[in-house]
């Protein structure tokens, strides 16, 4: 299942999407809990009775001031949640 | 000079936005004869559904406005529905609440998500066929693909501004004076289609149509123009996720042939067609989940 989330409104898309197939048996540890500076992600069982990684509520409609500084003005060459996301299972909209 | 209000000189304030509620029993059943009654409560932002399903068919629901407390709205619906059929609490072996106030469903087993009920509803409603699911809520728009058994396989939902939403409609329904039912038909009644209003934004589009009013548009065009809006937002949300043939809008604007006629000429689709109310396709699928639940507890039993 990929899983978007986050919002559309005036000043653009900003949705993180999480593909919950490579995240069930995450090689990587569950390292984007760790790599994001925001502590956005945190693991729930979702609907299917899977154990997988969402973005927290709240983050869900700040994305755009939250991932801010994970952007290259930040200082960043890649996304740390995605470059921690080795099976890559984490994509973003921008 | 002060002139003196009383309630017989203060005009009633006609609440054009005000939907209609709905209660229904499939009379060609008998619950008591049943196997197995699971409930679906569904409170959302705007309405509440309880949907009672007997041997994994749908066997009737109450659609109603939600108040200022989720326990209740969701005790008022079921209670509504179980008092058309004789019904008691007690008969129902399982409960599953879902919505923005699923965890506040006094009475409910488990709580689901609404996504993943809205998908296992328009299965129901629209067939195996169903793979692009549109919920227009109250206060939230999901865009939501399926495959054949109704399991979720791609969502995204956007819950950040009532564009696109129920909520949006029933403002303009209130600035025309209009009742809500009305709005879809009468957006048809225009000369020209005129150009779509703000797309991103209820407060934006209301000053706008404020604004074309007084330009001298037609309270029907105006609507036609919120009508597209909203069309184009919510499709603009659906290419996100690409639109599959097998189309199906649950919500309470799926009963508004304005929109739903504008989002179908987008995107060169039409949208399949039920004979279940739309409003009820999450509390539908919460009960259906329940009848799962309960199918698998008793085989292995």
């Amino acid at each position: 299942m990929i899983a978007n989330y986050g919002y559309k409104d005036g000043s653009g898309e900003y949705y993180i999407s999480i593909d919950t197939d490579k995240c069930i048996s995450c090689s990587a540890e569950r390292a984007c809990l760790t790599a994001c500076p925001k502590q956005m992600f945190e693991i729930i069982t979702d609907d299917y009775d899977d154990e997988v990684a969402w973005v927290k509520k709240p983050n869900c409609r700040t994305l755009s001031y939250d991932c801010a500084d994970c952007k290259p003005s930040g200082g960043y060459t890649s996304l740390p949640c995605m470059t921690a996301c080795t099976p890559g299972a984490i994509k973003h909209s921008w | 000079m002060n002139a003196e209000v009383t309630a017989e000189t203060v005009p009633e304030k006609k609440e054009f936005w005000r939907w209609q509620e709905n209660v229904w029993v499939d009379e060609t059943k008998d619950w008591k004869t049943a196997k197995i009654i699971t409930c679906g409560i569904d409170v959302g932002s705007v309405s509440s559904q309880a949907v009672l399903v007997i041997d994994g068919e749908l066997y009737g629901f109450n659609s109603m406005r939600t108040g200022n407390n989720s326990p209740d709205s969701a005790t008022n619906a079921l209670q509504g529905v179980m008092d058309k059929c004789g019904m008691k609490l007690e008969d129902i072996h399982y409960v599953v609440g879902t919505g923005y106030g699923r965890v506040n469903v006094p009475f409910a087993h488990k709580a689901i998500t609404e996504i993943a009920c809205h998908a296992r509803g328009a299965n129901y409603m629209g067939g195996n066929g169903v793979r692009t699911i549109l919920d227009m809520g109250g206060q939230d728009c999901k865009a939501i693909h399926c495959d054949e058994k109704g399991k979720v396989t791609n969502f995204l939902m956007n819950d950040k501004c009532a564009a696109g939403t129920g909520r949006g409609m029933e403002v303009i329904s209130d600035l025309m004076q209009i009742p809500i039912a009305e709005l879809g038909p009468r957006s048809f009644d225009v000369d020209v289609e005129p150009s779509a209003v703000s797309s991103v934004c209820v407060v934006f589009a209301k000053s706008e149509a404020l604004g074309l009013l007084k330009a001298g548009y037609t309270k029907n065009k105006v609507i036609a123009a919120y009508c597209q809006a909203m069309a184009e937002r919510v499709v603009s949300l659906l290419e996100r996720i690409g639109v599959e043939e097998g189309f199906f809008i649950t919500g309470g604007i799926a009963k508004n042939p304005g929109v739903v006629k504008r989002i179908e000429k987008i995107l060169g689709i039409k949208a399949m067609e039920t004979k279940v109310d739309s409003q009820i396709a999450g509390a539908l699928g919460a009960a259906l989940f329940g009848y799962t639940l309960m199918s698998k507890k008793a085989a292995a039993a």
